[in-house]
């Protein structure tokens, strides 16, 4: 086995596993990826060793000449090490540059052994420093790789819930609804809210709606159609749809986009939607004394 | 009076014609209908004609603008047209095919319906 290309390396790695552990976790402290705020010392440890052993065995048994495939069988511990890894960490909060400078970390702590161990062996040294780097190179990106997809996950379960907790259609008062629009409105969105919306007229039997822009940050073309297009569905349905919240800016720039509102009604606040829709219900609010 | 040949139903309630679009209404039926509606809307002097959609689970473009056309006509021969029961998902599907019936009036239910064809007539 001496001649293969780490040789040197797996002999550093069964002899010094230790040392390498120990190494490997002073980088690190050095380079301040320790972050006892997030997890302790001992874990870290724990990790690093877990990791080292899995890595130590990938490179024994699957790097064949000058070429390894990260995907192959060899490299199931360190695959199933790092993600575990990976995913603790993405869920305390460590950030992804930190976790790739974590594996970047072990290149320095075994370049320093290969060093000394090859001083006499230049060539020898140069290839076996290339080929380390490609597979910690590799390892790191993979790093990412499963830390971007954790981050995904997340984003994709906090965009569920937010589309959950954004459409809630509020009865203020008998067959009158509201719906307070909150964030941006994109086409799923507005799907949804259209639905809920639609369905919580014929669970109210509601005849007037207040659709509330307040709390929408911009409007443009695509928002502006479809806030007309729910107007028009709730007429369809029988009911009313009466446009609230919209600023001075907002309306400047429907306005200049040349959003035709039609016959949809539409008031500045809330208030007097609401005091509108009263009016066409018949009711009115009055004070009954003069406290 | 009353007849219910495929496609809908037309009853005469105190000068109201009400219309009932089946669910399984085809394209020849729902034109029947319109002649059929035309007719008794003239024939009968109907002060309000009220089309009642709620068995409708699915419509296209071609079943959305006769309904139009229904409304359109009666409106026309001087009856006081009210489209009611629409479901939202076909209300949804109208909207998405840019078809927003602007000239036709429309309820929740036949009871609001009657209220303000009452309320008109009164």
């Amino acid at each position: 086995m001496t001649g293969s290309a780490t040789s040197s390396t797996l002999a550093i790695l069964d002899e010094d596993f230790d040392a390498v552990l120990n190494s490997w976790l002073s980088t690190q402290g050095n380079e301040g990826l320790t972050r006892s705020d997030l997890f302790s010392d001992d874990e870290g440890r724990a990790h690093t060793a877990a990791l080292l052993k899995a890595f130590a065995q990938g490179v024994r048994d699957g790097v064949t000449g000058e070429d390894f495939d990260l995907k192959g069988d060899a490299w199931i511990d360190l695959r199933s090490v790092l993600s575990e890894i990976t995913r603790e960490r993405v869920r305390i909060g460590v950030e992804a540059t930190d976790m790739a400078a974590f594996v970047q970390a072990l290149k320095s702590t075994l370049f320093t052994r290969l060093r000394q161990r090859l001083s006499d062996q230049p060539e020898k040294l140069i290839d076996e420093v290339w080929l380390i780097t490609r597979v910690v190179d590799a390892f790191a990106l993979y790093t990412t790789e499963i830390f971007i997809a954790e981050r995904e996950q997340v984003i994709d379960r906090q965009r569920i819930e937010m589309l959950e907790l954004s459409t809630p259609v509020v009865e203020l008062w008998d067959r009158v609804l509201t719906l307070p629009l909150i964030g941006t409105l994109d086409s799923v969105r507005a799907q949804d809210v259209m639905e809920n919306l639609l369905e919580a007229i014929v669970r109210e039997r509601a005849e007037m709606v207040i659709v509330d822009i307040t709390g929408v940050q911009t409007v443009d073309t695509q928002v502006a159609q479809h806030l007309l297009r729910t107007a028009s569905a709730v007429r369809l349905m029988g009911a009313e749809c009466i446009i609230s919240g919209i600023s001075p800016k907002i309306a400047q720039t429907m306005v200049q986009l040349g959003v035709d509102v039609g016959n949809v009604s539409t008031r500045s606040t809330i208030r007097s939607a609401f005091n509108e829709a009263l009016d066409r219900l018949g009711y009115g609010i009055v004070r009954h004394s003069n406290v | 009076m009353s007849d219910a040949l495929d496609g809908g139903s037309i009853h005469m309630v105190d000068g109201v014609l009400l219309v009932g679009i089946h669910e399984d209404v085809t394209d020849t039926d729902i034109m029947g209908l319109q002649d059929r509606l035309a007719d008794r809307v003239a024939s009968e002097r109907a002060q309000g004609v009220v089309i009642d959609i709620s068995a409708l689970e699915i419509v296209d473009t071609f079943v959305g603008r006769v309904i139009a056309q229904l409304a359109n006509i009666a409106r026309l021969l001087d009856a006081q047209t009210f489209l009611v029961g629409m479901r939202p998902a076909v209300a949804m599907t109208l909207v998405e095919l840019g078809m927003h019936l602007p000239e036709t009036r429309t309820a929740l239910s036949l009871t609001h319906a009657m209220e303000r064809l009452r309320s008109n007539s009164g």
